[in-house]
């Protein structure tokens, strides 16, 4: 049971529950799932630097130093997330102002009570 | 002039990027009412169409430039190539600059007809949108690409909800939606393509992909699917491309012509990344998308102009049409040949300004005609069937490849590419059946616009005419006819653009200068310290 192993198989639960998520019909377990599979990426990320312990991103602070590049570029993709995420909040709200439903495709209510059987 | 000369590629992001600000500082009119006469309204007309006319010259001015030859590197802040952020400047960049400001101008002016009133910031989130688009054709680093994708998307959906409505908050749900699952797929893909190359600069890439072999090489691959998803989901390649024609239909008239290009930037990334990158000298990982590039893309053809026969609305079936003439494109940069290259550059600037010009004319049509507005089905005679007609025709002769319009040309030059090639027959059949089909398709669209009139009803009012959506309107159509007159210089700029493009060593000289090829230090980035002499080395060089 290495750390690699660990890593993986969590950012593969998420990924599954994400998108699990994004598949239903609400807009708001939707734009949950989105920012699951965002918190895997994120992390996915953060790992294909390699995973490392004890070892700072820092030049000259210790012989062995982490890739401090998929640490940048995480911050960016993090950045980024939480403003769509912010976006598609307000957006959802506003469709289901105006539209009378959250439901994705703008069915109304009543016709969704209960997640369909298919 | 020698310091704006320096600072030339970077000024296509910069422009739009101060001048959206400078609109978001000036504030805008506050609402709907009695927005058309509002002062500050109007200064935001006059700044933003200023900014797009000098967006042009310095366009132009990168176009001249980069038919002179060399690749131009622009490093910000002198950061040494593949650490820092360059731009690059290559002729096919540069091209997709200009068709940016040439579709970007019109569309502009039509929006100041009204569409900007109609809700708030317009002009500010066009810019954004323009800085998106710039800066992805003109980076030359796999990150920022993914940065200006999200800077474009973010503009472009409020530009997809701007007008409202119900229809259009729904279906730009679903778009930003797709979108955000599509980013994080991109993000997964870069970052995949980062641990096996160590780099994410385009011209290293291009050098170092090449080296990787066996497990690394299959990573690398698995990379270039999952950024193949992400690009044929922004270009609507076929089973990705069902979103576009609700969305484009659903958003307003100018900003769906501005959406146009947008598509082509999903197209430019596969060119640069799959054709380039995982192209001819990829080394294990050449054509890694190949096989499956080319029967998705012709079927894109074959269900978008499907799609643009079963359309029952005017803007969906020029939504369609967007898709087709995607497909045409992608089976052009499938073909990974020079002269395919050329004939899809081509075409594809083409088919650009004749979908953009074919947007703003559904709603011109559709103004006039009452009731029915954009519904194919008989209605009040138009106000102007003549001129309108006239435009319908030259966009439709274009967008089927009639002679002597462009498509015509390009398509010929695409068919002439494609001799020789394994697919040639799928090619020949699907790209002539569909220019047939499209044709059928508009005749059918036409007849009923302009000829299945009903005399009952009175004739159309002049309402959303006015000499400067018209003139908005034909001066689109007219670049595409002055692609014509003009094919012969633009056919040899496109062609020395695709052979540039396959040169993959001359781009990394220009991009990483001096060093090319192996920089002394390590990536990826191991950082094993206690290992053979190899690895040792590879540990002190990541120390740098």
């Amino acid at each position: 049971m290495s750390m690699e192993f660990l890593f993986a198989t969590g950012i593969g639960w998420i990924v599954a529950i994400g998108v699990y998520l994004m598949l239903r019909g609400r807009s708001f377990s939707v734009v949950l799932g989105l920012s699951l599979l965002g918190y895997a990426v994120n992390v996915f990320i953060f790992g294909m630097g390699r995973l490392w312990s004890a070892a700072p991103p820092i030049l000259g602070a210790k012989e062995l130093l982490a890739d401090p590049l998929p640490q940048a570029l995480v911050l960016t993709a993090i950045v980024i997330g939480f403003a769509t995420t912010g976006f598609v909040i307000e957006l959802a709200l506003r469709s289901h102002h105006d539209g009378g439903s959250d439901h994705v495709d703008g069915r109304p209510d009543a016709d969704v009570h209960d997640e369909p059987k298919r | 002039m020698n310091w704006i000369d320096t600072h030339l590629p970077i000024l296509p992001v910069l422009l739009p990027s101060v001048t959206a600000i400078a609109l978001l500082l000036l504030g805008d009119h506050g609402g709907e009412d009695a927005a058309h006469g509002h002062r500050k309204l109007l200064w935001a007309r006059r700044l933003a169409l200023a900014s797009v006319f000098l967006g042009l010259l310095v366009a132009a001015r990168l176009v001249a430039e980069a038919a002179d030859g060399g690749v131009r590197a622009y490093l910000v802040g002198e950061w040494p190539a593949p650490f820092g952020i360059a731009l690059v400047v290559d002729r096919l960049g540069a091209l997709m600059l200009l068709l940016t400001s040439l579709v970007a101008l019109p569309v502009l002016w039509y929006a100041t007809g009204g569409w900007d009133a109609h809700g708030r910031y317009f002009h500010a989130i066009f810019q954004f949108q323009l800085m998106g688009l710039n800066g992805a054709f003109v980076t030359g680093d796999l990150f920022n690409l993914f940065v200006f994708f999200e800077v474009l998307l973010i503009a472009s959906y409020v530009l997809m909800a701007h007008g409202q409505g119900v229809v259009r908050l729904r279906v730009g749900l679903h778009y930003v939606v797709l979108n955000l699952a599509a980013s994080a797929l991109f993000l997964v893909g870069v970052s995949l393509l980062y641990a096996k190359a160590g780099t994410l600069n385009l011209a290293d890439l291009a050098l170092r992909v090449p080296e990787l072999a066996g497990a690394d090489a299959t990573l690398a691959q698995s990379a270039a699917w999952l950024l193949l998803v992400v690009f044929g989901f922004k270009a609507a390649l076929l089973p990705l491309s069902l979103w576009l024609p609700a969305t484009y239909a659903a958003a307003c008239a100018p900003v769906a012509a501005l959406f146009a290009i947008m598509t082509k930037v999903g197209v430019y990334s596969i060119w640069r990344v799959h054709g380039v990158v995982f192209g001819a000298d990829a080394g294990a990982s050449a054509y890694a998308v190949e096989a499956v590039l080319l029967p998705m893309a012709l079927g894109t053809c074959v269900v978008g102009v499907l799609g643009a026969l079963a359309a029952h609305t005017m803007e969906r079936l020029v939504a369609w049409l967007t898709v087709a003439s995607v497909g045409t494109v992608l089976v052009a940069v499938s073909l990974f040949n020079t002269s395919a290259w050329s004939a899809g550059m081509y075409y594809m600037a083409n088919s650009t300004l004749v979908i953009a010009g074919l947007f703003l004319l559904a709603e011109l049509v559709a103004a006039q005609r009452g009731d029915a507005a954009d519904r194919l089905e008989p209605a009040a005679p138009l106000a102007q069937p003549a001129l309108l007609g006239v435009l319908m025709l030259l966009a439709a002769a274009s967008a089927a490849g009639l002679p002597p319009l462009p498509g015509f040309i390009g398509k010929l030059m695409l068919l002439e590419a494609s001799t020789a090639h394994t697919w040639q027959v799928a090619v020949w059949t699907t790209v002539l059946a569909v220019g047939f089909l499209t044709l059928v398709g508009l005749a059918r669209a036409g007849s009923i616009l302009f000829w299945h009139v009903r005399d009952d009803l009175p004739a159309g009012s002049y309402s959303g005419s006015s000499p400067k959506l018209v003139g908005a309107t034909l001066l689109l159509l007219a670049t595409t006819v002055a692609m014509s007159i003009f094919a012969a210089p633009i056919q040899r700029y496109t062609s020395a653009a695709a052979q540039q493009l396959e040169d993959r060593d001359a781009y990394a000289r220009a991009v990483l200068g001096a060093q090319t090829g192996r920089s002394e230090t390590t990536r990826p980035y191991t950082g094993k310290v206690a290992a053979p002499p190899a690895a040792a080395a590879s540990a002190a060089g990541g120390q740098r």
